[in-house]
């Protein structure tokens, strides 16, 4: 059941992943960018993370989507023009990231070779409550100082928006 | 041992994300899928740590992944802002005519 569950997902994960990668008009990306956030959120819960899947959900899929969704239908992005690009580049691109791939593949490979077996239920301590009971008491001060990143970057957003109405 | 699945199995999935992410930075020219792009490899960075948070039966992975969350709704804001500004004064989204620190 939990591996039918995995594969499911991660090959929707994998497809949207490529979707992303190939599309030639950003709504269709930030689509398929939606659809690898939401089955990645089931695979969060297939390993216990309860708070971090609804976190993904809403904080991912809901609310920086909608931001980008936005964006693209303010600016009324088209579809990219082809660009004239370096030889090298078009020569080497492909190769270099199988190459990335397969490095990563094969360090994983070799230091999990049999690794842990994961079922769901095997971890339960991803429950709002510990996760909320970590993050203000041993994880107090990266938490405050977030929330100070946080007033950075909507004092930084208002700016630059502020700019463009001049 | 049927129905359950290699924890490996979840770290090659974060790694093909990651590796989808890389290729969608590089190889797109609008700016906002390559945006696209980065948040992908930060989804992908973030099940690895929820996987490593369930093999050491920590929750200090969750916490990690909850922080880069946190980083990346701030980076979209402000990255987006960046990006309608750039709109407004050049009028292109596509980075390679975006060349005015060239020379």
């Amino acid at each position: 059941m939990d591996l039918i569950l995995f594969l499911v997902f991660a090959a929707i994960a994998v497809v949207a992943a490529i979707n992303v990668v190939v599309q030639r008009h950003p709504i269709s990306s930030a689509v398929s960018l939606i659809a690898v956030m939401g089955s990645l959120a089931v695979l969060y819960l297939l390993l216990g993370a309860e708070f971090i899947a609804a976190a993904q959900v809403i904080v991912y899929a809901g609310a920086i989507m909608v931001l980008f969704v936005f964006v693209i239908m303010l600016l009324n992005a088209g579809t990219e023009t082809r660009a004239g690009r370096s030889f090298i580049a078009s020569l080497l691109g492909v190769p270099v990231l199988v190459a990335l791939l397969a490095l990563l593949a094969f360090f994983t490979a070799r230091i999990y070779p049999r690794g842990t077996m994961v079922h769901f239920g095997g971890f339960r301590g991803g429950t709002a409550e510990a996760v909320g009971r970590a993050l203000f008491t041993t994880y107090l001060l990266p938490f405050e100082i977030t929330s100070i990143l946080i007033l950075i970057a909507i004092v930084g957003a208002i700016v630059l928006a502020r700019k463009e109405l001049e | 041992m049927m129905g359950q699945v290699p924890l490996s199995w979840f770290l090659m999935l974060s790694a093909v994300l990651f590796s989808l992410g890389v290729a969608g930075f590089i190889f797109r020219r609008n700016i906002i899928t390559m945006f696209m792009s980065i948040e992908l490899i930060l989804n992908a960075v973030n099940l690895t740590f929820i996987t490593f948070a369930y093999q050491r039966q920590q929750v200090a992975g969750h916490l990690l992944a909850f922080f880069v969350m946190v980083v990346a709704a701030a980076e979209a804001a402000v990255g987006l802002a960046i990006i309608l500004t750039i709109f407004k004064n050049r009028g292109t989204l596509n980075i390679d005519e975006l060349n005015s620190m060239k020379n």
